[in-house]
């Protein structure tokens, strides 16, 4: 390791923007001649669209356009689609329904928009988007997702009777069901696993800009993934085509999931440029993103996992209603099956796993993926039911746990995944030892001399990240490859850019990539420049989602750091009259091994650049690039210990200790990682604890605000105890896993074990709030009296 | 239309803005300064925060009208050249990742240690993690901006 290379705690390259006030987010940009765009949207979750009026909006000072649904369509844009085609059980493919951009006859969920009005001032758009009159016929609505399945359920779209998109399997179900019957015990479940909102702190924001001279877009936008944008844009709503259409994703405050998506706004902002002539900027306000940011979870689930004598496991079989919301979003078809059901042999030996999940549409926001995204759920329901089946048998949480740990790898399990590599007895026992696990019982009488009820929750979480081989994604159904790119430009000088795929909300890459290249010739990390975000200036990429930047994003740099380090050789040993052989690059020098003999980085580079003195049919330059397709997905693992203390006249609970110990494989810089880790607990602990996304019985959003839905604020989290215990990934150059989405998988069950573990009631679901908590008690107490 | 001045950051603005101009699209779309967010609409989140004569205001919540006459900082005017110790702080715990909350955490600390130091109170953890009610990060989980602002008052008092 040299000190700023790989392993090393580098202070982030990026933060003097941020900490400034110098950050360069989309709102914070502002073109000539700017306009304004703010939609019209629907009030109602369910309504047929008689008549739109917006005679007086047009004739407001300032108002430059109102545009609707209809001139949408014949304009030739397309619809918003699902980039995951996944079949039902029968073969029959999933049911799709129209997404236009704007709605055109019905809405169908509220915040669905109808229009959008461009004016001169942001005030005046909202204003003007007020004064549009739209008449609506309105239809009942359906917000749950097993109320959607119900006979005479509202039909939220005409090609999808019944609110079913597709009824899914995996796994052998009869033999399952055989491996159930034989069990000595079994433990049944239902879980609800609660609904969502990413809340990313930079609301959506897109920047339209249309030239007419070059018939030519240029798009900013809070996005993820900037090329996938593009290609989607292009490719399916014909906005533009791609070589016409430029994406800058600039500095993007916090993505989660939601801001992988291409929206409606997008399409209707680059519309309305063409159609104005004018730049077109939206900013969505807070609730705006809560109206129509693409939810998380939302999953109705029961579940039975059977033993025998000797507690193994013997069959696992889940059933599953998932809630995709009104419509379809990019990869929602993929959440809940391929990063779901695949995931639920989570730690354990396990031989017969079935999952079915049914998909169903309701009057709500779209539902897709959020940081986790389908192994969220699988972890869940697995370490709930897990934890569940401990306390029936008696036995301690953790020594069930390790009785039926994976121990050899490769293992290839039931639902797909082949796990390459682990240590998860390791990463139990370095956790049930940082939180002093045999302590716990003196705790535990220590906090009731004080009137609290302590209790402590384990959960080991295993998650599928490094997404993904493209061949077998392919296979099953994804609408693209998820393989990442990387080109790297060293100048005459010796400084070097890396031009990447992968895209930084928050991650850290402008650091930890820096690293890498630092690591590999021995250069300072300030003399690398990492270039992201920008569809004109990167070849490529797939953009950021999955956990994915480390183990695929950093494997495309190291395979294009491969080819400038053989071009290097070539041209030193050339230069130097030695073999390629007796090169080795470091400390920014390109040395004869075992002599004094060596060429400085820079001259390298100044020797490819001038070509006066190259080896023979030497291309001139040092700019290599390379794409890089995972082989396998990463299996980043690992066990969370929470305790908490809960007062029982009120509920209130408040988390006296988490421990997590994480493998992530090889780690780049141990302080992003552990900041990772810290973020993705606190978002556990929300699922578990605060949030809750809630719709009324008519589909209204109730928790549309900061003061509906509970963010975690710095008092709802304690400090955190972050320890790694790590094997590398077999499955790509360095040996990463990924970091990113780990704490929110591993933490809400671990939570919630903890909460019923203190109160002695099993049942209680998520948001764990105090008066769920405190009706849990009461309940617990009312059975303990009837039984006495 | 309303006529307003004030001081920010040390420099005299004047403006005629829409009388329900607030301050924080004062800040941003008049003056461009950009460095001061907006992340909601109910003043919960608190990325908005400057200090007006001293004291921490949510300019997402006021007019612009009502700073008429008044010193105003914004995270660009945090420091002279180089970074106030809180900004140091910050970076050097891991403090932000997305940054988008961060002007508004800086600004709160600076604040709470300013109050803490004049009160004579000691600014512990907890107490960090209770003035922080007004300021929502969505991707650090606070571990390490609870550092920073230790670290940050720590560096406050010795500078």
């Amino acid at each position: 390791m040299t000190e700023q290379g790989i392993g090393a705690r580098v202070l982030r390259k990026e933060d003097k923007r941020f900490i400034t006030g110098k950050g360069r987010y989309t709102d914070d940009i502002r073109n000539e001649r700017q306009a304004y765009a703010a939609f019209v949207r629907s009030p109602h979750a369910h309504a047929k669209v008689t008549a739109i009026d917006s005679a007086e909006a047009e004739k407001m000072d300032g108002v430059i356009a109102v545009l609707t649904g209809k001139q949408l369509t014949e304009d030739g844009i397309g619809n918003l689609i699902c980039g995951w085609a996944v079949n039902s059980r029968d073969g029959s493919p999933m049911n799709m329904g129209a997404w236009s951009a704007l709605a055109t006859d019905k809405v169908r969920y509220v915040g669905d928009a109808v229009a959008l009005v461009v004016a001169e001032t942001q005030a005046v758009a909202r204003t003007a988007a007020e004064t549009v009159v739209v008449d609506y016929d309105e239809l009942p609505a359906v917000v749950h997702p097993a109320d959607a399945l119900e006979d005479g359920a509202p039909q939220v779209h005409e090609n999808a009777p019944g609110n079913l998109i597709f009824d899914w399997g995996l796994g052998d179900e009869a033999a399952v069901d055989k491996a159930l019957e034989g069990a000595s015990h079994v433990t049944e479940m239902k879980i609800v696993n609660n609904r969502l909102s990413p809340n990313p702190m930079e609301p959506r924001s897109a920047i339209a800009a249309y030239d007419e001279a070059e018939d030519h877009y240029t798009l900013y936008t809070t996005s993820q993934n900037p090329h996938l944008a593009r290609l989607v844009l292009s490719a399916f709503y014909q906005v533009a085509p791609e070589h016409k259409l430029r994406v800058i994703a600039p500095d993007v405050g916090g993505g989660f999931g939601s801001k992988i998506y291409i929206y409606p706004e997008e399409i209707a902002c680059l519309w309305a440029s063409m159609k104005t002539k004018r730049s077109v900027k939206w900013t969505a306000n807070r609730s705006e993103a809560f109206l129509t940011d693409a939810h998380g979870r939302d999953h109705v689930s029961t579940a039975r996992i059977g033993f025998d004598a000797d507690n193994r496991i013997v069959g696992f079989k889940v059933d599953t209603i998932a809630n995709l919301g009104a419509y379809m979003s990019l990869f929602s078809s993929a959440v809940p099956t391929y990063l779901y059901a695949t995931l639920l042999s989570g730690q354990y030996d396990i031989a017969n796993i079935y999952c079915n999940v049914r998909t169903v549409y309701t009057n709500t926001a779209p539902v897709d993926a959020y940081r986790g995204a389908g192994r969220p759920e699988a972890c869940f329901l697995l370490e709930r039911i897990m934890e569940t089946a401990a306390r029936e048998l008696d036995v301690d949480p953790a020594e069930l746990r390790r009785a039926n740990f994976i121990r050899e790898f490769p293992h290839q399990t039931p639902v797909i995944m082949a796990y390459d590599a682990g240590d998860f007895a390791g990463n139990l026992d370095q956790a049930l030892e940082a939180a002093d696990y045999k302590g716990f019982p003196a705790r535990k009488a220590d906090a009731a001399k004080r009137g609290k009820l302590r209790g402590i929750g384990l959960s080991s979480y295993i998650e599928a990240c490094g997404i993904a081989p493209s061949a077998a994604v392919g296979s099953l159904g994804a609408g693209v490859g998820l393989w990442e790119s990387a080109e790297v430009r060293v100048n005459p000088v010796g400084t070097i850019e890396v031009l990447t795929g992968s895209h930084s909300h928050g991650q850290g890459h402008e650091t930890t990539f820096a690293q890498v290249v630092a690591e590999r010739f021995g250069l300072p990390v300030d003399n690398i420049q990492i270039v992201h975000g920008d569809t004109d200036k990167v070849q490529f990429g797939m953009g950021t989602y999955g956990s994915r930047s480390g183990p695929v994003g950093l494997s495309a740099i190291v395979k294009a750091l491969d080819k400038v380090e053989a071009k290097v050789k070539k041209i030193a040993a050339h230069v130097l009259e030695v073999s390629e052989d007796d090169l080795v690059v470091e400390n920014g020098e390109v040395k004869v091994a075992g002599t004094d003999r060596s060429m400085a980085w820079h001259e390298v580079g100044l020797a490819a650049y001038t070509a006066h003195n190259l080896p023979a049919g030497m291309e001139p330059g040092l700019k290599e690039g390379a794409f890089y397709d995972p082989e396998n997905f990463t299996f980043p693992a690992g066990t969370y210990v929470c305790e908490v203390e809960v007062d029982p006249d009120t509920g209130e609970t408040e988390i006296v200790q988490f421990v997590a110990s994480d493998d992530f494989g090889t780690i780049i810089n141990p302080m992003i990682v552990e900041g990772q880790v810290h973020g993705g607990i606190a978002q556990g602990v929300g699922q578990a604890m605060l949030e809750n996304v809630v719709y009324d019985e008519d589909g209204q959003l109730l928790s549309a605000s900061y003061m509906d839905y509970t963010m975690p604020r710095a008092d709802d989290v304690p400090s955190f105890a972050i320890h790694h215990h790590s094997t590398k990934s077999p499955s790509n150059p360095l040996g990463i896993k990924g970091c990113g989405e780990a704490g929110a998988i591993g933490t809400p069950p671990a939570v919630i074990n903890a909460i019923t573990d203190a109160i002695g009631n099993n049942d209680l679901q998520m948001p764990a709030t105090a008066p769920r908590v405190w009706a849990a008690l009461q309940a617990a107490a009312s059975s303990k009296i009837a039984a006495e | 239309m309303t006529e307003i001045s004030m001081t920010v950051n040390g420099k005299a603005a004047r403006a005629s803005v829409p009388d329900n101009t607030l301050l924080v699209d004062f800040l941003r779309e008049h003056l461009r300064l950009t460095g001061t967010h907006v992340g909601c609409d109910t003043s919960q989140c608190g990325a908005c925060i400057v200090h007006m004569d001293g004291r921490a205001v949510k300019s997402c919540t006021m007019l612009a009208a009502s700073a008429e006459g008044a010193e105003v900082t914004t995270i660009e005017g945090l420091a002279n050249g180089a970074l106030h110790p809180m900004q140091t702080a910050f970076k050097e715990n891991h403090g932000l990742q997305c940054g988008f909350c961060t002007p508004g955490m800086i600004m709160s600390a600076t604040d709470m240690v300013a109050r803490y130091k004049a009160a004579g109170k000691e600014l512990t953890e907890e107490a960090i993690r209770h003035e922080l009610e007004g300021n929502i990060c969505r991707c650090t989980g606070y571990h390490n901006i609870v550092r920073a602002i230790q670290d940050g008052a720590a560096k406050m008092v010795a500078g």
